[in-house]
């Protein structure tokens, strides 16, 4: 709210004349105006920050509390954000082809994606993966595939973020063991895992087993890295996968926060201290179409997770406080219909996380809404990273929309609905009280249903959807995974379970079963041994789905 | 009174994205059409199992990730060994133009790709229905 009584009055005289004027000549093309996420959107906003005092408590400086312009005090003049194509297909040999490809373009660090079964803890021989073997990410059954995906690309150069959530512990479990294999200390790995269960039940679906058990694998990771993998990146909490199932930009940071906000508690619980863990802790958010929105959605997400930190945590090292965040481009925005309409697309959202002070950042491909994207699409995808960060300047002043009234006032205002939310989720009890009950659920699916019916009724456009059709025959020359691969696969893990020492990968799971049932041991070291004897992905989930149960979806529609 | 035309909405295998599928189900059932939607991660045998015991009239199934040129055909050729050869079998998501031949020929009736209008779904059941297919 504009605070400035003089500029408020000259405001209405504007109103009453000439505006009043040009509206009966020319009437507004709507009634009412609304960002993308429906949030209303004044026609000329005014200044809201009046008081040296105000500046300082909403924006401050970059890298100081609260961290609204951003975590680190240069910003890109220091450094650009990390470059990170989200890649993986087939088997571990045509990724490690495809990794090595990306780093010779440029590209900075790693983004590891996982295949279904993969993501789901079964091996490539279960009958549940049938189909689904190499398809949306690498097949990965044991430490041997590890190995292969890793090969030539040394640990200690790169980071790598894996997307990898219900059997996390495992995936981290090998990458420690190839580092290993690799001399290099645990202390030098540098990356991610995402590691988000929460999320899996609302909008990914990749879950394994119930919230209980999965969020002490969670915090046996928290406890586990600060000792051994200082500089790792415990968790990734998501916002990403929510937008993408249709949540709006508030509903995206508020329920991401309040997964943060249940993740820190249940580690408190765990006996840790808060500086211990918190600096650990990073983001994933969308970028989605509405530039406005976005940007102040970006700075919004960061002063609201400081003071959650500050306040209600009582963090004492400002590390702590700090939302440090990946982002990706909005999947769903992308249009099968004159796919090249994408890049544009994806120009515009690469353009709102930049503005809103991402650390790393993944352009969707413009094919992706056709199948896996071809090696030219992607290479496209990252040159318009590189295109915003070496030609378009705005990395030269950091958080360089701070000011702009209608920046600030949709950040005041995404700010106040989200602490809504979160305050309505602690009243039902915290985040995992609120999915069983299906409440966030049921939020996201009212806002997607909402979305859709515009895009229908044409009041949404959406160009080459539902305005500017062309005729057009879609393009037959995709990507495909070999129909074989699964063969292949298995042929593979078949292999290793012929030639590892069998008696020992029984022992070791004995010990997983052994340390699943006490809850107070740390998962961790029995995962890392079994994981060393090749002891396969799907045998060490299955063992732990044996002693922990699964989780069961509430179906809300 | 006519029998309402019932619909299963149902995604197969692993894949985890459900926006599309809740948003037919939701859509159709606001169109007047009786549906049941399965939840995500659901094997062939499950799909069919619930299309017969509901007594549906068609199947509709939704995947992302890739795997439909094994899991769509799948759920048909299991509805046709348990004589339940009457339930029509569509399908949607992220599917390549070059697959939907191959499908069709393997008993879809039809394939519907992202920014397909509900009411070219609706056309598509009626026309069905009145054919008496289903």
């Amino acid at each position: 709210m504009p605070v400035n009584a003089e500029l408020e009055q000259l405001k209405q005289a504007w109103e009453q004349g000439l505006l009043k004027k040009t509206l009966v000549r020319n009437p507004e093309s709507k009634p009412e105006f609304t960002t993308g996420s429906w949030l209303p959107i004044e026609r000329v906003a005014l200044p809201s920050l009046t008081t040296t005092a105000e500046y300082c408590e909403k924006l401050g400086f970059p890298g100081e509390y609260p961290f609204t312009r951003g975590v680190q005090p240069t910003m890109y003049r220091g450094r650009l954000w990390t470059m990170r194509q989200y890649a993986g297909f087939g088997t571990a040999e045509e990724s490690n082809t495809r990794y090595k490809y990306l780093l010779k373009q440029g590209q900075t660090g790693l983004s590891i994606a996982f295949d279904l079964p993969t993501q789901i803890g079964y091996d490539s021989d279960d009958p549940h993966s049938t189909g689904e073997v190499g398809k949306v990410g690498v097949a990965i059954d044991t430490l041997h595939d590890m190995e292969i995906l890793f090969d030539g690309i040394p640990l200690d150069k790169v980071s790598t973020s894996m997307t990898i959530n219900a059997p996390a512990a495992i995936l981290l479990a090998m990458y420690l063991a190839v580092a290993e294999k690799q001399g290099i200390p645990r202390a030098q790995l540098n990356g991610t895992i995402q590691n988000d269960i929460l999320k899996e039940y609302v909008a990914r679906g990749t879950y394994i087993f119930p919230p209980k058990p999965s969020l002490r694998l969670i915090t046996n990771i928290f406890e586990y890295c600060t000792r051994e993998v200082p500089k790792w990146n415990t968790i990734s909490i998501s916002g990403y996968h929510i937008r993408e199932a249709g949540a709006t930009a508030v509903q995206e940071i508020a329920f991401t926060l309040c997964d943060g906000i249940e993740y820190v508690k249940t580690a408190l619980a765990a006996g840790m201290d808060v500086d211990q863990f918190a600096d650990r802790l990073s983001f994933f958010f969308n970028a989605h179409n509405d530039l406005l929105e976005e940007i102040a959605k970006f700075r919004a997400a960061r002063r609201i997770w400081a003071k959650i930190m500050k306040t209600k945590f009582q963090a004492k090292n400002p590390k702590s406080m700090m939302l440090r965040f990946h982002t990706q481009t909005a999947g769903s925005t992308l249009t099968a219909q004159q796919s090249d309409n994408n890049i544009v697309r994806v120009t515009l959202q690469t353009l709102a996380a930049v503005l809103g002070g991402t650390q790393s950042l993944h352009t969707n491909s413009r094919d992706e809404a056709l199948g896996l994207p071809t090696e030219e699409s992607v290479r496209v995808a990252l040159r318009t990273q590189q295109i915003v960060a070496f030609e378009s300047g705005v990395t030269n002043s950091v958080d360089p929309l701070a000011g702009s009234y209608i920046i600030e006032e949709l950040t005041d205002r995404i700010e106040t609905e989200a602490w809504q939310y979160i305050d309505r989720i602690e009243e039902l009890g915290g985040m995992v009280n609120a999915i069983e009950q299906g409440y966030v659920q049921k939020e996201i699916q009212d806002a997607a249903y909402r979305y859709q019916q515009e895009i229908e009724n044409q009041t949404r456009v959406i160009v080459g959807v539902n305005r500017f059709m062309v005729e057009e025959e879609l393009p037959q020359d995709i990507l495909r995974v070999d129909p074989h691969l699964q063969e292949v696969q298995i042929t593979k893990l078949h292999q290793v379970k012929e030639q590892r020492d069998n008696l020992a990968v029984k022992t070791c799971l004995e010990a997983i079963r052994r340390a699943a049932r006490q809850s107070e041991t740390n998962l961790m070291p029995f995962l890392i041994s079994a994981v060393r004897a090749y002891a396969s992905l799907g045998e060490i989930c299955g063992v732990l789905r044996e002693e922990f149960g699964e989780y069961r979806e509430s179906i809300v529609l | 009174m006519v029998k309402k035309i019932r619909i299963l909405i149902a995604k197969p295998g692993l894949d985890g994205h459900d926006r599309g599928a809740k948003y037919i189900a939701r859509a159709l059932k606001d169109a007047g059409y009786e549906v049941i939607y399965t939840g995500i991660r659901q094997t062939p045998e499950a799909i069919s199992r619930t299309a017969i015991q509901e007594d549906v009239d068609f199947v509709g199934l939704s995947l992302l990730s890739g795997a439909h040129r094994e899991l769509f055909p799948r759920v048909v050729q299991l509805l046709r060994s348990a004589n339940a050869d009457d339930i029509v079998v569509f399908g949607g998501g992220v599917i390549p133009e070059s697959d939907i031949p191959y499908l069709k020929e393997n008993g879809l009736a039809a394939i519907f790709t992202p920014g397909t209008a509900i009411s070219e779904i609706i056309t598509f059941l009626e026309n069905t229905s009145a054919k008496g297919q289903a």
